[in-house]
């Protein structure tokens, strides 16, 4: 599988993301500059978590005006992946490519905790490698993961099975314990906690690999 | 020269008594000023003498003791004197590191305060060329029930989360106290290390003649003028008038600043680059001149600045944060610009080196100052401050401290006092996954991070025990380092080398200069028979208010190397039916313990006394329990003796322990909470036992055998058991009500 990390000013998980890409599928992504235009042709493209643009106006709103997300849109329109992560999630709703928005967390700190994750939609590209229901712990790290959306648009994300990953404990007051969302689609998906940090069991476990191979698959 | 001094002389202000002393320049050193001149100073060269000369950036007062620390060893590449210490991890690997205060800002105005602590020491580390991989910190606040505290830790955490956190760097453990005596002086230490490659590492010394000074980062606007000297003064009432001195932070310019200056380091260019940290513009260049011995000429016309209309005296006394000066090889600065103008950063080139020996500024096409560097530098003054010992405490004996009811009801509550309780509250606001290197988080006996590629970790920890030092401040010094030792120790490192930060009161009073002295001599002692020796630090006095010090707190950053992390110890119980081993030997010391002060209510008497070459004996040896994969879990002894380490390695675990007292002791009290040097807890596989026992009393060391992991209970014969659970919820619960009560 061939994968590209999108660099914002501000990533920080960019490196975590590429080294866990490369350890899954074999092949280092690419690295492409916010400022770049084009893409290269691949089949999975990751907004990594950060603090694009320092998160000095609204998370992930300077950098959804990116020049390099036009070709990231082209991207998604084509039905090819795309996964936003923490930060990368907050791009994706502010580049409305999912709906919703991530508010300051409820308790008003920073939150960096493992947390359990329920499994809510195992039919998806990126979750076909675990079992629905099943609890996995991947750890959360940020200040704006309160996902927050009208009651029509909660409504339609859960009668159309979109709520891919749900807390077990909530660390942020999101709404029905949201973690984790995909388009209609289902080929653009976006979560607050951080599957790359878990894919090597000398780190607190490997529960993040099967979202990365399960793409791999889906290809 | 004629023509500067008339240049001098028209923009010169009458310098009165009064302005030297707003200056914190005392008569004398204003008279020094004028002999080394030869002439009265303008205010330009005035401010900058003022803060090349305080306290903060001379080292006045500490210099003459600070030469007696050990700073030598076949693993140290870089000791102090650059921007951080170095320290050699093999395979061409180099971990960089320094701590650092931020003690008055942060008391003034918490979270920005923290958060360009957090900074100033990030950009110490990445100057030296090595990228930021671990940073740690050492609190200290004052009671939890004065009407600040509570304002102060919410501040100071929250900023010190908000720099790091942006910068993408995992903040992996700390130490967090509070205390009385730091009611008027909190203090915010922040360490950060670093790994480079040992040929590619930065210094400061701008080597060579007429070549290119540049300015990189921020803007400068007018905030921090005169951090450094406020932090070179004591507090009184009106201190929080001082808001204007502390500095604002933009950790997302740090972090382009961070990726341009690693991106630049790898093409051929750089001769020497220094942050501005404390005394801005000042202290850089004259750093960078004087290492380098050559003289430096900048226009100021050219520095970019963030307001209008800015004076010489305020651009070289700026402490705007995340900038940086640099010296250019020649003909390499649109490699450099190139490189800044992708991270959106301001490249200015402000000056030359020059064979003048002197710093010039020229602003408005004028001189505005013209001043030889070596006496701002080296010839600083040096003060041998008067010191009185302080008092030798007597050494309590445990019969002479009430016993408790129950060992568990006091265990209970020590684990629920703000000394001992969770710092989870704390330690949840700082990302500490991220580089997704982390190998041991917070609540450790130390952090430890991967080296990224390699098998290698790198361990990290910070400690220090003021009530100690105070007691005595010679055993306490040697018990802060060796107490770094140990926990780094503990999780199969091998100690390499450590980073002090010095926060001590008002060093005019001889019995405070006591303390520094004391302190001094136990910690040199100490890193010397560890083969430990200092590599970076810093030192921040006039910690008073109102003429009441601060507790002495010499605070001690350590790092070691774990060669193999798959043979790394963790703390928490492993497995039922292991055995539970206590190495070293316990007399039963309770002076100046918590037990003590919680329970017996009076912390009084001498500190536990060091003996060093059984802290390097035993610890040598656990070392190998733990590289040999004999060692299931280890954790060391210190605040609150056995009782509290084995309460630890259980809540970490969620299993209990079958306990009892070794029949010889008289005191149970005394051996469960005494806070004897030198003792770790062992625990091994029950077939493991007697040959592990064997080799221990073969290598003439103590030990005891407590008795089994097991069960969910911790259960001391004779005594009444307490559950895991319920001390984990006595544990957990202190800070979070704490911190939500208004």
């Amino acid at each position: 599988m061939k994968s590209a990390v999108i660099v914002f000013p501000g990533s920080n998980c960019d490196r975590d993301a590429a080294v866990a890409l490369e350890r899954i599928t074999g092949n280092a992504p690419h690295m492409v500059w916010h400022k770049d235009t084009d893409l290269p042709e691949v089949d999975l493209v990751v907004l990594p978590g950060g603090f694009s643009f320092g998160d000095y106006l609204r998370s992930g709103a300077m950098s959804a005006s990116s020049p390099i997300m036009a070709a990231v849109k082209a991207h998604a329109d084509a039905g090819r992946y795309l996964v936003g992560i923490c930060n990368g999630f907050q791009v994706l709703t502010e580049a409305h490519l999912l709906p919703g928005a991530l508010m300051r967390n409820a308790g008003l700190n920073f939150v960096c905790r493992t947390v359990p994750l329920i499994v809510a939609n195992d039919e998806t590209a990126f979750t076909r490698g675990y079992k629905k229901d099943s609890i996995i712990k991947v750890p959360v790290a940020h200040h704006d993961g309160n996902y927050f959306a009208d009651d029509a648009t909660l409504e339609m994300l859960e009668g159309e099975g979109r709520v891919v990953f749900r807390y077990g404990e909530n660390p942020n007051g999101s709404l029905h314990d949201i973690a984790g969302i995909i388009n209609k689609r289902g080929n653009v998906l976006g979560l607050m906690p951080h599957p790359e940090r878990v894919v090597d069991p000398m780190l607190g476990g490997e529960d993040g690999v099967p979202f990365f191979s399960s793409v791999m698959e889906a290809v | 020269m004629t023509s500067t001094v008339e240049a001098t002389k028209d923009t010169m202000s009458e310098i009165t008594p009064e302005i030297v002393a707003e200056h914190g320049l005392t008569e004398d050193e204003y008279a020094l000023i004028v002999k080394r001149l030869n002439r009265e100073p303008n205010l330009t060269e005035l401010g900058i003498f003022s803060v090349m000369w305080s306290e903060h950036c001379s080292y006045k007062s500490s210099r003459f003791w600070l030469a007696k620390l050990p700073t030598k060893g076949p693993q140290v590449i870089q000791g102090p004197g650059e921007n951080a210490g170095v320290v050699d991890l093999g395979d061409g690997d180099a971990a960089v590191f320094k701590m650092e205060s931020h003690n008055h800002p942060s008391f003034i105005e918490p979270y920005q305060g923290a958060a360009t602590g957090v900074g100033g020491i990030m950009r110490d580390v990445f100057t030296m060329g090595a990228r930021p991989v671990a940073n740690m910190n050492a609190l200290r606040f004052g009671a939890p029930e004065h009407a600040k505290t509570r304002h102060l830790v919410a501040g100071v955490v929250s900023g010190i989360g908000g720099y790091g956190n942006c910068m993408g760097v995992p903040t992996i453990g700390g130490e967090t106290n509070f205390d009385p005596r730091y009611n008027g002086n909190i203090l915010v230490n922040a360490m950060t290390v670093g790994l480079a490659r040992t040929d590619k590492i930065f210094y400061s010394a701008a080597k060579g003649v007429g070549n290119p000074v540049v300015y990189v980062g921020s803007k400068t606007g007018r905030d921090g003028i005169h951090g450094a000297t406020m932090a070179s003064a004591e507090f009184d009432d009106d201190s929080d008038e001082k808001r204007p001195t502390v500095q604002v932070g933009d950790p997302f310019t740090e972090k382009l600043l961070l990726e341009a200056c690693l991106e630049l380091m790898n093409e051929d260019a750089i001769i020497a680059i220094q942050d501005m940290g404390a005394a801005g513009l000042t202290s850089s260049s004259v750093e960078m001149a004087d290492k380098g011995g050559v003289g430096i000429k900048l226009d100021l016309d050219q520095v970019p600045q963030r307001e209008e209309s800015m004076t010489a005296y305020e651009m070289m006394l700026s402490e705007s944060q995340e900038r940086m000066l640099m010296v250019l090889q020649p003909g390499r600065e649109d490699v450099a610009r190139k490189i800044f103008e992708k991270w959106g950063l301001d490249f200015a080139i402000i000056g030359i080196t020059t064979d003048t020996g002197h710093l010039t500024l020229s602003h408005g096409g004028e001189i505005v100052c013209d001043i030889p560097i070596a006496p701002l530098a080296d010839d600083a003054p040096k003060y041998e401050r008067p010191w009185v010992a302080s008092k030798q405490q007597d050494v309590i004996e445990a019969s002479e401290v009430k016993a408790p009811e129950t060992l568990s009801s006091a265990l209970e509550c020590l684990m629920g006092t703000p000394d001992l309780c969770s710092r989870r509250w704390i330690w949840e606001q700082y990302d500490y996954t991220v580089m997704a290197d982390t190998m041991q988080i917070p609540g450790g006996d130390a952090g430890v991070v991967r080296v990224h590629g390699t098998q290698k970790g790198l361990a990290v920890t910070t400690d220090v025990t003021p009530r100690y030092c105070e007691a005595d401040p010679r055993e306490g010094g040697m018990q802060a380092v060796a107490e770094t030792w140990r926990n780094l120790t503990a999780t199969g490192a091998k100690p390499l080398a450590i980073t002090d930060c010095l926060n001590f009161g008002n060093p005019e009073r001889p019995e405070i200069m006591g303390q520094f002295v004391g302190c001094i001599e136990g910690m040199a002692e100490a890193c010397k028979a560890l083969d430990y020796p200092v590599v970076s630090g810093n030192v921040s006095l006039y910690n008073e208010t109102n003429g009441q010090g601060i507790l002495p707190t010499p605070a001690i950053g350590g790092i070691g190397l774990i060669e193999d992390v798959s043979r790394m110890a963790t703390l928490a119980f492993k497995d039922e039916g292991d055995v539970i081993l206590l190495l070293g030997k316990t007399i039963g010391h309770l002076g100046q313990s918590l037990y003590q002060r919680h329970i017996d209510g009076d912390v009084k008497g001498a500190p536990p006394p060091v003996n060093l070459d059984k802290e390097r004996k035993i610890g040598d040896f656990v070392r190998t329990l733990i590289t040999n994969g004999t060692a299931t879990a280890v954790h060391d002894v210190s605040d609150g003796g056995i009782a509290v380490a084995i309460a630890e390695m259980a809540m970490a675990s969620g299993l209990g322990a079958k306990l009892a007292t070794p029949s010889e002791v008289e005191a149970p009290h005394g051996f469960w909470f005494g806070e004897d040097q030198a003792r770790y807890i062992v625990t091994v596989k029950c077939d493991d036992a007697h040959k592990v026992i064997t080799h221990i009393l073969e290598a003439g060391i103590k030990v005891n055998r407590l008795g089994l992991v097991g069960g969910n209970s911790l259960d001391i014969e004779g005594d009444a058991p307490i559950s895991v659970e319920k001390l984990k919820a006595t544990h957990e619960a202190w800070l979070p009500a704490y911190m939500s009560t208004n």
